[in-house]
């Protein structure tokens, strides 16, 4: 298994009432009584440092992404950490992989999008794994402006634009439905061929699975609400496999997971437990309608969204304490032994070669983010990454890098 | 009230629209909001004066939920409603359209000018004042879309307007219809219900009736003038004790202004 340390780059120090004073914090919550830009700075270096360290103690790729307007995670172009995380990490002689996961077609333009990946491949030299999100009603649509109605199909139109850009032999015309561009010819192009790997992020929608199976691409299930929750969203894109006449090969498909390790158990919940109510009960205080406005979801997704709600109402995450959240599965935290044997269990049980860890969570400070970070690398992910090694499954999905790029001295960066 | 539904296959967009019928007299035009198509107490009271043709917007009521990913713009909805107009037989006609519907009203009275016999705007959008900002009711919950549309939402036409089916599987169609019915409508007024109307309303040559509640919290009484202003022959009736739909909070007092307005020699369609 390969295993990603995927960060939101969250605003770590919020008051302790701030889901009791706003009705969001997402979108409209007010910058000037809740944060300061000096403490943002300190953060993102934070969260540059702690994946630069996940790096180092063994992690196999880096996740950033993209969202706007709130302190849950404030990348607002993914792209600039990935281009800082390409450079360094090379300068260090660190062959991961750059996930970006991702910058949303929607809300840049495609183009842009195109443009900064072939980017992002070449400065890596061949390590950019191309997340295509379709993004959240909260940015493209109330930060952005984007018509929810219209995000879909102008995702859909923004991935085929994107492959055809990269990969196109001679400037061509694009007269789409919602992009119209007289003269493409990016510079420059990727440099993995024919282009660098997608990877399809979703949650239950069948038709994202089927979009995947279709075109052979890469699907990150993504939820917070663990590998329970998972099961019979997995169980469907593995059955829309078959039907796809597509292999159980892990790797397709990548799972998200916020992960914490202490040297026991009691420890951990103690340690990370406040850090995870701050995650749950702050970062993700929002309407449900800012994430997804109406149209966003299609009309049979909305209306199964509605029975499934009369079946089971959410989860009132404000009721939660740390010790329920652990218990739950929301995220995996424990000593190693705890650590290990749940995550191989989700793996096993979800098919899933590609972990995506969310190794920094919430208000975490960076003193205890690369705590865990070291404890992981050092007592976790060696049995990892075994997990799938006996069924000999080649993992397709995965940046092929360019041989020799890696040596500190290629870039003449050591002096 | 017997209302029959018809079918009209158009060629602008491949719509097949859906239009309510019912009543008898002089014909007009209702165009629904956000919300959705409903029959509600106020077309039921202009029924017995008038044959009432309440078309739904695309994507919503009767029509295909995915018709709406084939109106790619609003001069693609006007369009919809020229072209439904002329095959209805409908050559001059009185519109009255309430919020989204009013904004609609007037796009199609810019358009078919002369054609419009008379024009009813209930609390319209279409406009936009940095001083008065339209509510962004499409990300409301439901408590808060309540107090937004309504001056008392407790009230018996609001708690009417806003009841659900009982049953859960009905209950999920009807609010997967209204969401999506705001989705749809929303595809030509999002983020700001501000596409350029300003421009267009003095090209309305139709005389204009402007109803306006008073306690209006999705798009405050303010905007009555600014539309009045605009139109030139119009006259703005603000009712008391009402919110966003007057129509429904206040039926007793907006039915009778607007029949009577529409009753008025040269607002009958027969009468240019």
């Amino acid at each position: 298994m390969k295993v990603t340390s995927f960060h939101f780059m969250p605003y770590r120090e919020l008051p302790d009432d701030v889901e009791r004073r706003y009705r969001s914090v997402w979108v409209d919550a007010p910058w000037h009584e809740l944060a300061d830009a000096a403490r943002a700075g300190d953060f993102y270096n934070q969260s540059i440092d702690e994946l630069l360290l996940a790096a180092e103690v063994g992690f196999d790729g880096l996740g950033t992404n993209e969202h706007h307007q709130n302190p849950y995670g404030f990348m607002c172009n993914p792209n600039l950490f990935g281009a800082i995380l390409a450079r360094m990490t090379r300068d260090r002689g660190l062959d991961v992989a750059i996930v970006q996961l991702g910058a949303t077609l929607v809300s840049a333009s495609p183009i842009r999008v195109a443009e900064e990946y072939a980017v992002l491949d070449c400065l890596s030299g061949g390590r950019l794994i191309a997340g295509v999100p379709v993004g959240i009603g909260a940015d493209a649509g109330l930060s952005y402006g984007v018509t929810p109605i219209e995000q879909r199909a102008r995702w859909r139109e923004g991935i085929e634009f994107m492959l055809r850009a990269w990969t196109s032999a001679a400037p061509f015309a694009w007269n789409g439905e919602h992009y119209q561009l007289r003269n493409v010819n990016l510079w420059p192009r990727p440099v993995q061929s024919p282009h660098p790997p997608l990877l399809v992020p979703g949650g239950h929608s069948s038709s994202t699975w089927d979009l995947c199976h279709e075109r052979d691409w890469a699907y990150a299930f993504l939820s917070y609400f663990g590998a329970k929750a998972a099961e019979a969203a997995m169980d469907g894109f593995w059955e829309h496999a078959e039907a796809y006449g597509r292999e159980r090969n892990p790797y397709r498909a990548s799972f998200l997971q916020l992960v914490a390790v202490a040297e026991s158990d009691e420890r951990a919940e103690a340690e990370y437990g406040p850090h995870l109510e701050y995650f749950y009960k702050k970062l993700l205080h929002f309407p449900p309608q800012y994430f997804t406005p109406p149209g966003y979801l299609e009309y049979p997704s909305q209306l199964g969204a509605f029975k499934a709600m009369a079946a089971s109402p959410p989860v009132d995450l404000k009721a939660l304490t740390a010790r329920d959240m652990i218990e739950r599965g929301f995220a995996v935290v424990g000593s190693p032994a705890t650590v290990r044997d749940q995550l191989e269990a989700i793996a096993r049980r979800l098919g899933v070669g590609h972990l995506l860890a969310i190794t920094q969570f919430g208000s975490m400070p960076h003193e205890l983010a690369e705590r865990n970070i070291r404890l992981l690398g050092s007592e976790v992910l060696p049995h990892l990454r075994t997990i799938w090694n006996a069924d000999g499954w080649e993992d397709r999905w995965w940046p092929t890098g360019i041989p020799g790029t890696l040596e500190p001295t290629a870039v003449g960066g050591a002096a | 009230m017997s209302v029959t539904v018809e079918a009209v296959a158009l060629r602008h967009c491949g719509f097949e629209a859906k239009v309510k019928i019912a009543g008898s007299g002089a014909p007009i035009v209702y165009l629904h909001g956000a919300g959705g198509p409903a029959w509600d107490p106020f077309v039921d009271a202009l029924a017995p004066h008038h044959t009432v043709y309440a078309p739904d917007h695309p994507g919503t009521g009767d029509t295909a939920r995915d018709a709406i990913h084939r109106v790619p713009s609003l001069w693609d909805l006007v369009l919809i409603y020229d072209e439904l107009l002329d095959a209805l037989g409908l050559e001059r006609v009185a519109l009255v359209g309430a919020s989204f519907g009013g904004m609609m009203a007037c796009e199609i009275a810019a358009h078919r000018r002369s054609a419009i016999s008379a024009l009813v705007l209930l609390d319209p959008i279409g406009l936009w004042r940095e001083d008065a900002p339209v509510a962004q009711y499409m990300t409301a919950t439901p408590d808060e879309l309540a107090s937004i549309l309504f001056c008392d939402p407790q009230g018996a036409a609001a708690q009417a307007a806003l009841a659900l089916p009982s049953d859960n599987d009905e209950r999920a169609v009807a609010l997967a219809d209204l969401v999506w019915a705001m989705g749809a409508t929303g595809k030509f007024v999002w983020p700001i219900p501000d596409k350029g109307l300003a421009r267009r309303l003095h090209r309305v040559t139709a005389p204009t009736l402007v109803v306006w509640g008073e306690e209006d919290r999705l798009v405050s009484p303010v905007y009555a003038q600014e539309f009045a202003d605009r139109l030139g022959d119009a006259r703005v009736e603000i009712v008391p004790a009402a919110g966003h739909l007057p129509q429904l909070e206040r039926l007793d007092v907006v039915a009778p202004l607007v029949l009577d307005f529409l009753a008025a020699p040269d607002r009958r369609p027969g009468e240019p």
